[in-house]
């Protein structure tokens, strides 16, 4: 049964194939029967591996499959195989099930879109990548799978690529993705030379025998990777490609740039977590970079009026807190945020698309408002949806895969006081611009009115996605509340587990109620400021204004790399474009085209002149003769 | 006798072309496709009839031709392929049946002189991949140079003139430089061991010293850098590539540059193999900065096919990183390198022929929206700048991981330097495709599609770039024992013990021996 395991990729990809190659015979109802059906099928099988995997796992929990011999040369040897196990088990699950509600959803959604069929297509080519990517036995392959999610999000970025905006965004996002990937391909090159492979089951085994912990090597080599992770996951400081990102349609954005492809980076440091483990720095360096990131764009999507913006920043943010568990060590938790987390943002944008196709395109939360009754469905779905961003108590999952975390950033054994306040702090601004974004899309006077109803298709996967952005985090409930271990368990697995400090004072419920008044509090403040009492929030607009364009801008990231990179590039290229090598061989050429005239001069066909010629040579050649 | 058949149809052929233009202007371009479609074919057949896994081992030669030509000064008519050579002679014929098929409408005037040149070159180069002795060597060196000087000079661009001349000049006063060094070693050979002789596997052993080796190495790597090229020598390129006609760009980037890799690999290092270990530094910094440089210029330019043409300059720099990093997997790398690049440079080269046939303009600033009026040829485009930044699954990125890879292990400051080139590749690439094919439509918004000939050339090329990318084994296999013989000589340094095990690698040179004095 396990051995259907090659399909789960290759379907998206025949799906791919066939779109792009023969989709032009296609009627449009057969391009989503194939777009969207290629994924449904995918998700399917990836259930029934799992419930075989669940029910009967294979020996060590890890079933391997190879498919053929892809390079070898030398010493250098790496078939394409595939690696399943626990960890990602969970990935494909993600990636197919929620890739298929959003292919669902786009049937509808992208219906009169001009190019239908390029859409699936690209679609399912990128599914296909992640699910290469999770899949790969190989750093190499999942290089592969990471370098065509990225090609995929590019696409799909540049989707609508008559307006050369979208170009500039999309490019902006390979590019900066790039600079990590190809960190991380140097830590390929690094890993390689030292382990003779880059088979991840062999590095996980070799990697704590050969290198010692804190060592030069594995300190550098978990730093390469990091690279590549960083600009894949849109931290800092390789975020700002992210809220570029949302020029693609809207359940690209959902897709790609939050449910799935954007943890890439929380993925890869999982699965090499053996590297990491060995280099403590670069772990402290992850939680801090978690901790930060969280901040920053926490703070951006404060101010952002744009619906897609809010959710983009608010997406940077969560994954700066699977950064932070990460760098904790606390992996499961990690990957359990990422859980949740894949639901209620993917839901959060299918909602917002929603929203956006009935105003007629329109962004602008400030120009919305009133929806509440208008789309029920959209409303509810999405406040659920928000809810969990919120970490709303007790309810909702994403407040089980968040206190999580914020538990182990005080208790865990990397812990520290300042990574929970800031992850708690954090938890005060979700709340607070989560509120902000529900209550202006929703709440107050309509200042436009929607002019089409979301049909069947849109509605289905918004109503499963609210029902597993509350119901998921049940599966994993803390010490105190039941104690359901059900995730930890599973991916213990792969992942080991976080050890807690000793002698705690307080305990986890403490904690827990902070976190939740928190989360209470930012609620009422977007509430106070938003709906209560708006001339607040214009008021402090107005006083902070330059804090205010600071965060809108995203703390000036773009521009500061606008002057330390893209702008002394294009100088260069501008000034340099006739290339000043060759005036060297040109400036030859040209001396030899002024001499000839100098020379051509002396064949003057005069005798007397060329008898002087004659004796001169002589003299000259004997006076040499005579002197040496 | 095979290697001598697909030498005396390209050369047969061309004649027949030049002649039968007198009697049908069609038929020409029909006699170019067949030569090179009958050299594909034979080529392949003889592939698939050596014994499995023969093209893999080292220090065999796969077919030999040897007869004396000038046998007063030691010149012999010598002739030899191994799986490397298999693998260039392979690109050789598939590309040059494309460039028959994409000069097919585009020229127009002396169409038989056109297509005696083309086949000419092909002669030229195929030659240069088969020849085992330097005198032939350089001859062959020569016959590639001359008909290329024509076929830019008289169906070229607007500045043709120019163009010509400049290549001619670079190229001529490299390959002088060779040829000076290639007289120097056969007269200290001669005055070491009393026998007079061009011949490759004689010469492998010379004992020189430093110094001459070096002085010697610099010679040949003279004439091989500037067709590789690496920067500085690289200025003839951009010129010569924007000006050429398609199928002449496409033999440029496709074939010509190759030339210059496989003389290194086959000629620069063994013969030198101290010289060229001291000389690698320099060589891998050379590398580095072709990359980088050279993906810089292509990202500033407006002309299409300039900027495709430095492309190449980066694409090579792998190729001279790779080649002196002195270990198998780099070797691998470069070897996949010269094939992909051959298919993917020359697709853009084309893709932008077809560009220049329906919109008259090579100036990306006039083009734009192209995907809306052409989108199966915008899908094409968008594979191969893909190809081009090195895209995991197709076969460039095989060649440049692998070459990186190597590099490290011998140098990780340069493979470090040149892996920066993968996010200037993908600045210029994607620049070119939003410039070329995203944007607002044009004006003409429909343009005729790409005919069913076109398709066929397109399609062969899709489909080797993926194979090259996904199952590069077969390739992989051949090169591999040409690589441990290259490589043999540098690494006997480290003792005798391991000399005795490789003997077997001298093996053919006996072989050869015994063979030249039976037919003396």
């Amino acid at each position: 049964m396990l051995e259907i395991l090659w399909l789960i990729p290759a379907i998206p990809l025949a799906g791919f194939f066939l779109l792009s190659v023969m989709g032009g015979l296609f009627s449009r109802k057969a391009i989503a029967w194939v777009g969207a059906g290629s994924i449904g099928l995918s998700a399917l099988l990836a259930i029934l591996v799992g419930i075989q995997f669940f029910s009967a796992p294979p020996a060590g929990y890890v079933f391997r499959q190879s498919l053929w011999s892809w390079i070898e040369a030398g010493e250098f040897a790496s078939p394409i195989a595939l690696h399943l196990d626990p960890l990602s088990l969970i990935f494909v699950l993600v990636v197919t099930v929620v890739g298929f509600l959003i292919h669902l959803y786009s049937v509808e959604f992208m219906e009169e879109d001009e190019g239908y069929r390029r859409f699936f297509a690209y679609m399912n080519l990128f599914v296909g990548a992640m699910l290469i990517l999770v899949l790969a036995d190989s750093l190499i392959l999942l290089y592969l799978g990471w370098e065509g999610v990225g090609l995929g999000s590019y696409l799909l970025i540049g989707f609508w690529y008559q307006d050369p905006s979208n170009g500039y965004a999309a490019r902006k996002a390979f590019i900066i993705t790039r600079v990590g990937d190809t960190a991380m391909a140097l830590g390929l090159f690094l890993l390689f030379t030292s382990f003779g492979t880059l088979d991840i089951p062999a590095i996980t085994i070799a990697a704590p025998q050969t290198w010692s912990p804190g060592g030069q090597r594995a300190t550098l080599a978990a730093l390469l990777l990091l690279g590549g992770a960083l600009g894949k996951s849109a931290q800092l400081p390789l975020q700002t490609w992210l809220p570029d990102a949302m020029a693609g349609p809207t359940p690209v954005s959902a897709l790609i740039h939050a449910a799935t492809m954007v943890t890439a980076g929380v993925y890869l440091i999982a699965r090499m977590h053996a590297i990491f483990e060995l280099a403590p720095a670069v772990m402290a360096l992850i939680a801090a970079i978690g901790a930060a990131t969280l901040l920053l764009s926490g703070f951006s999507a404060l101010t952002q009026s744009d619906i897609k913006r809010v959710l983009a920043y608010s997406t940077i943010s969560q994954i700066g807190y699977m950064f932070l568990a990460l760098g904790l060590g606390a992996w499961s938790a990690a990957i359990f945020h990422f859980f949740t987390h894949a639901f209620f943002k993917a839901l959060l944008f299918l909602g917002a698309g929603a929203v956006i196709m009935a105003m007629q395109d329109e962004h602008d939360m400030f120009k919305m408002g009133g929806l509440r009754k208008k789309m029920p469905v959209t409303f509810w779905t999405f406040t659920a949806g928000a809810a969990s961003l919120a970490a709303l108590p007790l309810v909702t999952a994403g407040f089980y895969s968040k206190d999580q975390i914020l538990w182990y950033a005080w208790a865990g054994e990397n812990g520290s006081p300042w990574l929970w306040a800031a992850g708690a702090l954090g938890a005060l601004i979700t709340a607070a611009y989560t509120a902000r974004m529900v209550i202006l899309t929703f709440f107050g006077e309509a200042k436009r009115e929607p002019d089409r109803k979301p049909g069947v298709l849109i509605t289905i996967p918004l109503v499963v996605l609210a029902v597993l952005a509350l119901g998921s985090g049940f599966i994993e409930l803390p010490h105190n509340m039941g104690e359901v271990q059900l995730f930890s368990g599973w991916l213990s697995h792969s992942l080991p587990s976080v050890a807690i400090k000793e002698g705690l004072g307080a305990g986890e419920f403490t904690f827990q109620l902070a976190a939740s008044v928190l989360v209470l509090g930012g609620l009422f403040l977007g509430y106070l400021f938003y709906l209560r009492r708006p001339e607040l929030a214009t008021a402090t607009k107005r006083s902070f204004a330059g804090l205010h364009r600071l965060w809108f801008h995203g703390w000036g990231f773009n521009w500061l790399y606008d002057q330390l990179f893209v702008r002394p590039f294009e100088w260069l290229s501008a000034v340099n474009r006739r290339d000043f090598i060759d005036y060297f061989y040109t400036t030859i050429a040209r001396a030899n085209r002024g001499l000839y005239p100098l020379l051509s001069r002396t064949q003057s066909g005069r005798l007397r002149w060329y008898a002087f010629g004659i004796g001169l040579g002589a003299v000259i050649i004997i006076t040499i003769i005579a002197l040496s | 006798m095979i290697l001598v058949w697909f030498l005396a149809i390209l050369i047969g052929g061309g004649l027949l072309a030049w002649v039968a233009s007198r009697w049908n202007r069609e038929l020409p371009r029909w006699i170019a496709l067949a030569a090179s479609s009958a050299n594909l074919i034979l080529l392949l057949a003889f592939a698939a009839s050596a014994p499995a896994g023969e093209a893999g081992k080292p220090g065999l030669w796969l077919a030999e031709f040897n007869t004396p030509w000038i046998p007063s000064f030691g010149v012999h008519f010598h002739l030899a392929i191994d799986g490397l050579s298999l693998l260039l002679l392979g690109l050789t014929f598939f590309v040059g049946a494309l460039a028959a098929l994409v000069s097919w409408t585009q020229i127009r005037e002396q169409v038989g002189f056109y297509y005696f040149n083309l086949l000419w070159i092909l002669a030229g180069i195929t030659g240069v991949f088969m020849a085992l002795d330097l005198f032939l060597f350089y001859f062959f060196w020569e016959v590639m140079l001359v008909p290329m000087y024509f076929l830019i000079g008289i169906w070229g661009h607007e500045n043709r003139v120019y163009a010509a001349f400049k290549f001619f000049l670079f190229t001529q006063a490299s390959g002088l430089l060779m040829f000076l060094a290639i007289l120097a070693l056969y007269f200290i050979h001669g005055q070491n061991t009393g026998s007079y002789t061009f011949d490759y596997s004689e010469l492998l052993g010379t004992e020189l010293s430093g110094t001459a080796a070096t002085w010697l190495m610099l010679g040949f790597l003279a004439a091989f850098l500037v067709k590789l090229p690496a920067v500085p020598f690289h200025s003839w390129l951009p010129d010569a590539h924007t000006q050429a006609p398609t199928a002449g760009s496409v033999v440029l980037a496709g074939l010509l540059l190759k030339t210059g890799a496989y003389g290194i690999l086959r000629f620069a290092i063994p013969l030198f193999p101290e010289a060229a270990r001291q000389f690698a530094p320099v060589a891998m910094a050379l590398g580095a900065i072709s990359i980088i440089y050279g993906a810089k210029l292509a990202f500033a330019q407006n002309n299409l096919k300039r900027l495709v043409a430095y492309t190449s300059v980066s694409h090579m720099g792998f190729v001279l990183l790779g080649a002196f990093a002195f270990n198998v997997i780099a070797y691998q790398g470069v070897v996949m390198q010269l094939l992909a690049h051959g298919i993917s440079t020359s697709a853009l080269f084309i893709i932008t022929g077809y560009i220049q046939e329906r919109l008259h303009t090579r100036d990306i600033s006039q083009m734009g929206g192209l995907w809306k009026a052409m989108p199966g040829m915008g899908a094409v485009a968008l594979l191969f700048a893909m190809a081009s930044l090195g895209l995991p699954g197709l076969g460039n990125f095989v060649a440049e991981f692998l070459a990186l890879l190597g590099a490290w292990q011998a140098a990780p400051l340069w493979a470090a330097v040149a892996a920066l080139g993968l996010i200037f590749s993908s600045a210029y690439a994607l620049w070119m495709v939003q410039r070329a094919l995203h944007g607002p439509p044009p004006e003409k918004a429909t343009l005729p599609r790409l005919n069913v000939r076109e398709w066929l050339v397109m399609g062969s090329m899709v489909g080797l770039i993926f194979w090259l990318g996904l199952y590069p084994g077969p390739i992989l296999n051949s090169a591999d024992g040409p690589i441990r013989t290259i490589l043999a000589p540098a690494s006997t340094e480290t003792g005798p013990p391991e000399m005795d095990e490789e003997q077997g690698l001298l093996l053919p040179e006996h072989e050869n021996t015994t063979k030249t004095t039976k037919l003396d």
